[in-house]
């Protein structure tokens, strides 16, 4: 038993911020009892027939004839109710399982209801993710970047486009896979049930820096998401200190405001990452770092550092440059 | 089969293998040292931007996100001269072009110093040079990265068109 337990470790990896078994989200869930119904039939049926082999071996065979073949009628007229039961049990467990699985692939299939009450636009580009909440209302819409907030319990329609190549949408906690497509757009509904974190990883190889494509999924009550949305509603805030306004003024005049937005300055490009609410969120460049003052000093110094070839310039700041800038990017709350 | 046929089959094959390395990127774009005593040969970035198809593909990317197609089109000019061609102003060397893109030149074209980092001038210097096919051909990318993108016509369920009229705002809850 000493000798299994190495064994058992991998399944300790189960119930975390990355887990398919965990059932917190109602695609999940479904496709969670497919798996222990199909688990449990394949065992029956492998026991079974393992049953069987064990007995053939241990079963005493009859003397043999001389003649091929005389004596086979006798021998296997008491198995023939077992073998018709046996052809019966297959049938009806292939049926079975044929049954459970369209089920379950109609149940995951059910469209949301018709209160669209949440619609997300997430566009993949290498290597992270720009998110849109749409609104019928323009000024409520919200840009932000490598992270969803979702309410508990309220299905999420989550349209999915790439900007670049095939890469592929995936929270193993809440539903399965969809694959964003350049110049198609492909949809998914995310229902989670219970209140957490949750991390999302780009589940299919989109160049280097595939694996630092992740996305912080963050589940919780209508309230809380409300204020979030409120919050993210808000532009920034203006730079209190006389560091955070030269950080301002080197973010909106010089090379970051080529690329990136924060709204409420004059900030407004759209290719890279929204920074509107940057120190709010829980990571830095698609998960690749934890958003702490160290790593957005490593980050902004050196982006090629820990992410060689994502589309993150170096400039070249002077260290006074480099402290306003952290400063003020950390005032955006 | 022979085991000296099986010993050559083994050594191609390692041979093979070497050309397996992969293309050599300095993402850090690294200014290289002006070596003075090849003034006469050009910039020694010439090459390390022209002729690498991952500085093209960068400069083409540029070329998109700073909107230079706002002036220039896809390199056949509108309000910006055309760049497809063999005429340049202010001459068409990758240092020529790269002071251009830096510093702007008179009657429009805009100064991208401090915009823009001066290894993405010379990415899209490379580029603005391959659209008249001056960097070498195995460089140059065959098709663009982008892919012109409409709608396909196999979404099954699209955006219904509602008739607004202005007296009847559309109003959702949320």
């Amino acid at each position: 038993m000493r000798r299994a337990l190495p064994l058992l470790l991998p399944l300790a990896g189960c119930d975390t911020v990355q887990s398919m078994t965990g059932g917190d989200g109602r695609q999940g869930a479904l496709f969670n009892d497919l798996f222990v119904i199909f688990a449990i039939v394949t065992l029956v049926m492998l026991a079974l027939v393992l049953t069987g082999l064990i007995a053939s071996i241990f079963r005493r065979h009859p003397a043999k004839s001389s003649v091929p073949g005389e004596n086979d009628e006798a021998r296997d007229a008491p198995f023939r109710p077992l073998l018709i039961g046996w052809v019966a049990l297959i049938a009806t467990g292939l049926l079975f399982l044929t049954t459970a699985t369209y089920l379950t692939d109609r149940a995951m299939q059910a469209r949301a209801p018709a209160n669209r009450l949440l619609e997300i636009e997430i566009t993949a580009n290498q290597w992270w993710w720009d998110i849109r909440y749409k609104s019928s209302k323009p000024w409520q819409t919200i840009r932000t970047a490598n992270e969803i907030h979702l309410p508990v319990g309220i299905p999420a329609r989550i349209t999915l486009k790439s900007n670049d190549v095939i890469h592929s949408f995936w929270v193993p906690n809440l539903a399965g896979k969809q694959d964003l497509i350049p110049g198609r757009r492909t949809d998914t509904v995310l229902e989670p049930k219970r209140i957490g974190v949750y991390r999302s990883q780009c589940a299919e190889f989109c160049g280097a820096q595939h694996a630092h494509m992740a996305l912080d999924v963050t589940v919780e009550s209508w309230a809380d998401f409300n204020a979030w949305r409120v919050r993210q509603l808000t532009p920034a805030p203006a730079p209190a200190t006389p560091l955070a306004l030269a950080g301002y003024n080197y973010v909106t005049t010089r090379e970051c405001a080529s690329c990136h937005a924060i709204a409420g300055t004059p900030a407004s490009a759209q290719v890279a990452p929204d920074l509107t609410h940057l120190a709010s969120r829980r990571s830095i460049a698609a998960g690749t770092f934890p958003m702490t003052r160290g790593h957005l000093y490593a980050w902004i110094a050196d982006p090629q550092g820990a992410k060689p070839g994502n589309n993150m310039p170096v400039v070249g700041l002077e260290p006074n440059e480099l402290h306003s800038v952290i400063a003020y990017l950390e005032t955006l709350k | 089969m022979s085991s000296r046929f099986r010993v050559s089959l083994i050594l191609l094959a390692a041979l093979a293998s070497a050309g397996c390395e992969r293309e050599q990127r300095d993402p850090r774009g690294k200014p290289l040292p002006e070596d003075q005593s090849n003034v006469a040969k050009g910039d020694p970035r010439d090459n390390a931007y022209e002729n690498v198809s991952y500085q093209l593909a960068q400069g083409q990317r540029l070329y998109g996100w700073m909107n230079c197609t706002g002036c220039h089109a896809h390199g056949g000019g509108g309000m910006g001269p055309p760049l497809m061609d063999e005429e340049w102003r202010y001459g068409g060397r990758m240092e020529d072009v790269v002071a251009t893109i830096l510093n702007g030149r008179p009657n429009g074209m805009p100064a991208f110093k401090g915009r823009i980092t001066e290894q993405q001038a010379w990415q899209l210097a490379a580029y603005v040079r391959s659209l008249s096919a001056q960097p070498r051909q195995d460089v140059l990318g065959s098709r663009p990265d982008k892919m012109s993108t409409t709608e396909p016509a196999t979404i099954s369920e699209r955006e219904k068109v509602v008739d607004e009229t202005p007296a009847l705002p559309r109003d959702e809850k949320d």
